[in-house]
């Protein structure tokens, strides 16, 4: 069975930077990954990223895979890793169908949005329930929504939709919203939106589509009448593939500033850790430094 | 013979500015309906496809929703 100097899991910003690296010096490797982007594909307007100074996620994806694909990297897309195990000194990842061997393995995973676990909620996806309010606002013109989530994902997509919706909950869990003062300003100043903080939601329901929520608040089920719900309460990260890292309380791989985690040759890059500020041009830096740490590693093996 | 392509799109998601230009780089003629704008386009894309995801592409009757380039290049045989 080959074994490869270095495997990358994931090819969002973090894991492609890393590629870039791992190909001009020469290291063998592969990437193996479900998607090329992550979630930079569901950016709408990115201003902050040198060199850009408007590009949109998908078109900054598609830079992204001109530049990779100029050099012979060998990307395994469509493959979802299921678990890295330790083999002796090495490591062995194994996906549905395929099983790999590789000295170090840098995990760049990413995150992912998360759900609100609620009653429903798996049956109207799509059906009303929407995770990405830049790609379906439009969809809800004079419509009644709710959007779930007071940060500040939440507020973007309830300014898109004051332009497009009739009314607009939003529900926020905790006793306040907890996004820029400066937006949260901007949104109680608008007529059609409704704020309900140390608010729960609890169902999802209707018929072929979403017709209204339950919430509690107060000790209180309240029913509001919605065609349509934006889930806009954060991420989690992409690191239940390994169990032998060490994490911190939200599940994130802690890594030390040469991206070095709590084994030997195993480094992580991204969102998937720690690290601060989980913006696309941090991990794009933080992939480089994964891919240096590694084949510095590697030389002193 | 050419097949009848729909796109129903709106104007801000990513992935419809992608099938789109996936369609034009193949050089796939496609009518395309924005649906946030036109309330009856949405009605009819809903009722064909059971859901509200765009963008949703209507190719001679065959539903696919989302930005599936394996899928668009199987059935469009390309």
């Amino acid at each position: 069975m080959k074994l490869y100097e270095l495997i990358i899991i994931g090819a969002g910003p973090a894991g492609l930077t890393a590629g870039i690296y791992a190909a001009r010096k020469k290291m063998d490797f592969i990437i193996i990954t479900e998607d090329i982007g992550g979630m930079t594909k569901y950016s709408w307007d990115i201003e902050n990223y040198l060199g850009y100074q408007f590009i949109t996620g998908p078109e900054l994806v598609e830079k992204f895979r001109e530049h990779i694909n100029e050099f012979n990297v060998e990307i395994r897309e469509g493959q979802k890793v299921i678990e890295v195990l330790k083999d002796e000194e090495n490591f062995k990842i194994s996906t549905k169908t395929d099983t790999y061997f590789t000295k170090t393995i840098i995990i760049a995973t990413g995150r992912r949005p998360k759900e609100l676990n609620v009653k429903g909620e798996k049956e109207f996806r799509n059906k009303g329930i929407t995770y990405c309010a830049t790609c379906d606002a439009p969809l809800f013109r004079d419509k009644i929504v709710g959007v779930i989530g007071g940060g500040n994902s939440g507020l973007d997509a309830v300014l898109q939709l004051s332009r497009i919706a009739k009314k607009i909950y939003l529900i926020e869990i905790k006793d306040h919203l907890t996004g820029d003062f400066f937006v949260i300003n901007k949104i109680k100043k608008i007529d059609k939106v409704e704020i309900f903080t140390n608010t729960k939601v609890v169902e999802i329901y209707g018929d072929k589509f979403v017709q209204g929520i339950k919430i509690i608040k107060n000790n209180e089920i309240i029913e509001l009448k919605v065609d349509g719900l934006f889930v806009e309460i954060g991420s989690i990260p992409n690191s239940e593939i390994i169990d032998f890292v060490e994490k911190n309380q939200y599940n994130e791989i802690i890594v030390d500033c040469k991206n070095r985690t709590s084994h030997k040759g195993v480094f992580a890059a991204g969102d998937v850790t720690n690290v601060f500020a989980k913006q696309i041009i941090v991990a794009c830096g933080e992939g480089a430094k994964a891919a240096i740490s590694s084949f510095e590693y590697l030389k002193y093996l | 013979m050419e097949k009848k392509v729909i796109v129903y799109s709106t104007k801000t998601c990513p992935y419809c500015k992608l099938a789109k230009e996936f369609l034009k780089n193949n050089n796939i003629e496609f009518i395309d309906y924005d649906v946030g704008e036109d309330r009856e386009k949405l009605e009819e894309m809903i009722k064909k496809s059971g859901q509200m995801g765009v963008p949703t592409i209507d190719i001679d009757g065959e539903i696919i929703v989302g930005f599936d380039k394996e899928r668009l290049k199987q059935v469009l045989g390309i």
